[in-house]
């Protein structure tokens, strides 16, 4: 096969979404926001809602979530996403909106905006990342930070008398009447990168058809909060966070 | 003849958000505003205009719906009550920052703190010096009457729209809970999709055109010179916005030797106070700023060298008197008058007062 085979347009195997700007991310390599902006960018692409779709971003590592998906986007007061979006779906019902928060974002500071709106069933996708650590303020302990942890705010590990549980908010979320789809996914290798699309792309369409809330956790790394290489801490996400979040459907009604 | 209705100043700002094509109001229930929300509830807008109307589970969520719907340059809304207001500070401060328009109400009730759930005016630092983080402005519109609440709703959206900015209504337990007669003004459409798109896409989250990269609203700028530029955008709005806004009304000034400031149910009590003086031969007048921010520095400047003193009536420990004094520059005496916590002084109480500051 020569060049010239090679570059024709029906031996094509990949191309970067036309949603997804020609801009350098600033995320650190092996982070997975990387791979969840692209997997989004190709779920609005595939289903061509790119003048449709509205971006709530957090605070947090991806508040810049705006720079490199090319969409129309609102940056939240921190935890505050939740109510933005609802703003947002009730006055524009046609468009897709959607908030993508951090766990510090969205299982702690921004606690009460989360379950409210899930609980009102509002029509929007919720697009989670949860790794377990604050990853722009750096490394400090998360809600989701698991016992034993060691954070900047952990050093000794985190101690349930001293900082509390590790919280499961997606379990909480599954509980409440206005969601309609609960999943909790990762993105640490192809199989899982295919899964987390597919939800994201039944939580985009479920926006659309008035049956409230649809969530999605993805379990996540953080390699500079971890302090560790992109191969080891998948290996850790692997052996630590997967036990106590253990992926698959929590609610699909 | 227009129509004229009796109604509480709470329920004037409802039926007005109604009446000027308003898309969204987001609140919490707190006293004494709680009548506006419920107002809208009955009144169910969303089957006749198609406005939205939604009760947060906490004022911080009320102001980032609110921030949200700006966002989508819709006429969006919420009303609160003082500690409330304390709770909204974080949003207005991006709404500002992000130059986004819309209206807050705020009926205030005395504090600090969890306070009173009397009238008070204590929140005028708060709503003219800024309440959130950050170099910003808010244009603060104080009612003195159930008609001005009324009125400056629709006028609120048209200042918040002009310049991109929150507008804030600062009004106060008695003008929210008092009812008066109030002709109700023409009613205007909400704005159609078609005319969104012309007025806020160069700006607006309404779903990125195909002629334009999509809108980011953010507030955040990390690099000192971009962040620098921004603000010093922001001071030069601020700059027109008070060359251009201020707004004021006057009563038996023109032959004054002693002038009355006062805002909100207190310039109306001040008039009183004038009745009283002129009967013992006191030529005494009010001057009313109807906009605290911007606040009226030419009006009163131009007053103060006709006068031999100068009160300020407030319902407060002496918060606007520092604005008051600050224009004065030594001109003339400036006196204060104040009640807290509550209290509503009678026209007597204010001329008693007044009396003793011109025999010192």
């Amino acid at each position: 096969m020569d060049i010239n085979e090679i570059i024709k347009p029906e031996n094509k195997v990949y191309g970067k979404s036309t949603v997804l700007k020609d801009a350098v991310m600033h995320y650190c390599p092996g982070c997975s926001h990387g791979t969840v902006h692209k997997i989004l960018a190709e779920v609005i692409e595939e289903m061509g809602i790119q003048d449709k779709t509205i971006g709530i971003s957090p605070v947090g590592c991806s508040v810049f979530a705006y720079n490199y998906l090319n969409i129309d986007w609102q940056q939240a007061a921190h935890g505050r996403a939740p109510a933005l979006a609802t703003a947002t779906k009730r006055l524009m019902p046609d468009k897709y909106v959607f908030t993508y928060q951090g766990d510090g974002d969205l299982a702690s500071i921004g606690t009460a905006e989360i379950m409210h709106a899930c609980n009102r069933g509002e029509n929007i996708v919720v697009i989670f990342i949860n790794n377990a650590i604050y990853g722009m303020t750096g490394g400090q302990m998360a809600p989701t930070t698991l016992l034993g942890q060691v954070t900047a705010t952990t050093p000794y590990g985190r101690d349930a008398k001293l900082n509390g549980y590790p919280l499961k908010i997606t379990e909480l979320i599954a509980q409440l009447e206005g969601t309609c789809y609960v999943t909790r996914q990762s993105v640490q290798n192809p199989g899982a990168v295919r899964r987390a699309k597919r939800a994201i792309q039944k939580a985009f369409e479920n926006s659309m058809l008035d049956k409230g809330t649809s969530f999605i956790e993805v379990v996540s790394t953080c390699n500079s909060g971890w302090k560790a290489s992109p191969v080891a801490a998948n290996k850790w996400m692997e052996e630590n966070m997967f036990p106590f979040y253990p992926l698959g459907d929590l609610k699909d009604r | 003849m227009a129509e004229k209705i009796l109604m509480k100043g709470n329920e004037a700002i409802a039926y007005a958000a109604i009446n000027c094509g308003c898309d969204g109001y987001f609140g919490y229930p707190i006293t004494p505003q709680s009548e506006v929300m419920e107002t809208l509830m009955l009144e169910k807008p969303w089957e006749t205009t198609g406005m939205v109307v939604l009760q947060a589970e906490s004022e911080v969520s009320s102001i980032n719906m609110v921030y949200g719907g700006a966002c989508c340059g819709k006429k969006v809304m919420t009303s609160s009550s003082s500690p409330g207001i304390s709770l909204m500070c974080e949003g207005l401060s991006y709404l500002a920052g992000c130059e986004l328009p819309c209206l807050v109400v705020n009926v205030m009730r005395g504090g600090p703190g969890l306070g009173t759930i009397q009238p008070s005016q204590s929140d005028y630092f708060q709503a003219t010096k800024g309440g959130g983080h950050g170099d910003y402005r808010t244009i603060v519109l104080a009612p003195a009457t159930v008609q001005d609440m009324y009125d400056y709703v629709d006028l609120s959206f048209e200042l918040a729209f002009k310049y991109r900015n929150p507008v804030m209504i600062l009004g106060d337990g008695v003008v929210g809970q008092m009812m008066e007669k109030v002709e109700l003004r023409p009613a205007k459409p909400r704005r159609t999709d078609k005319e969104l798109r012309e007025l806020c896409d160069s700006w607006a989250t309404l779903g990125k055109s195909a002629s334009r990269p999509g809108n980011i609203i953010t507030s955040l700028a990390l690099d000192a010179d971009i962040m620098e530029r921004h603000n010093i955008h922001l001071q030069n709005k601020y700059a027109t916005i008070e060359a251009n806004e201020a707004r004021y009304e006057t009563y038996m000034t023109k032959d004054a030797d002693h002038l009355i400031v006062a805002f909100g149910c207190m310039s109306r009590i001040c008039e009183n106070v004038v009745e009283l003086a002129r009967q013992d031969g006191i030529k005494l007048g009010v001057l009313r700023p109807i906009t605290l921010y911007p606040y009226p520095e030419k009006a009163l400047d131009a007053l103060v060298p006709q006068m031999k003193s100068i009160m300020s009536v407030e319902l407060n420990s002496g918060q606007m008197v520092e604005d008051v004094r600050r224009i004065a520059s030594g001109r003339a005496p400036v006196h204060f008058y104040g009640r807290q916590g509550g209290a509503v002084p009678s026209p007597e109480e204010i001329y008693e007062a007044f009396v003793k500051t011109i025999k010192k």
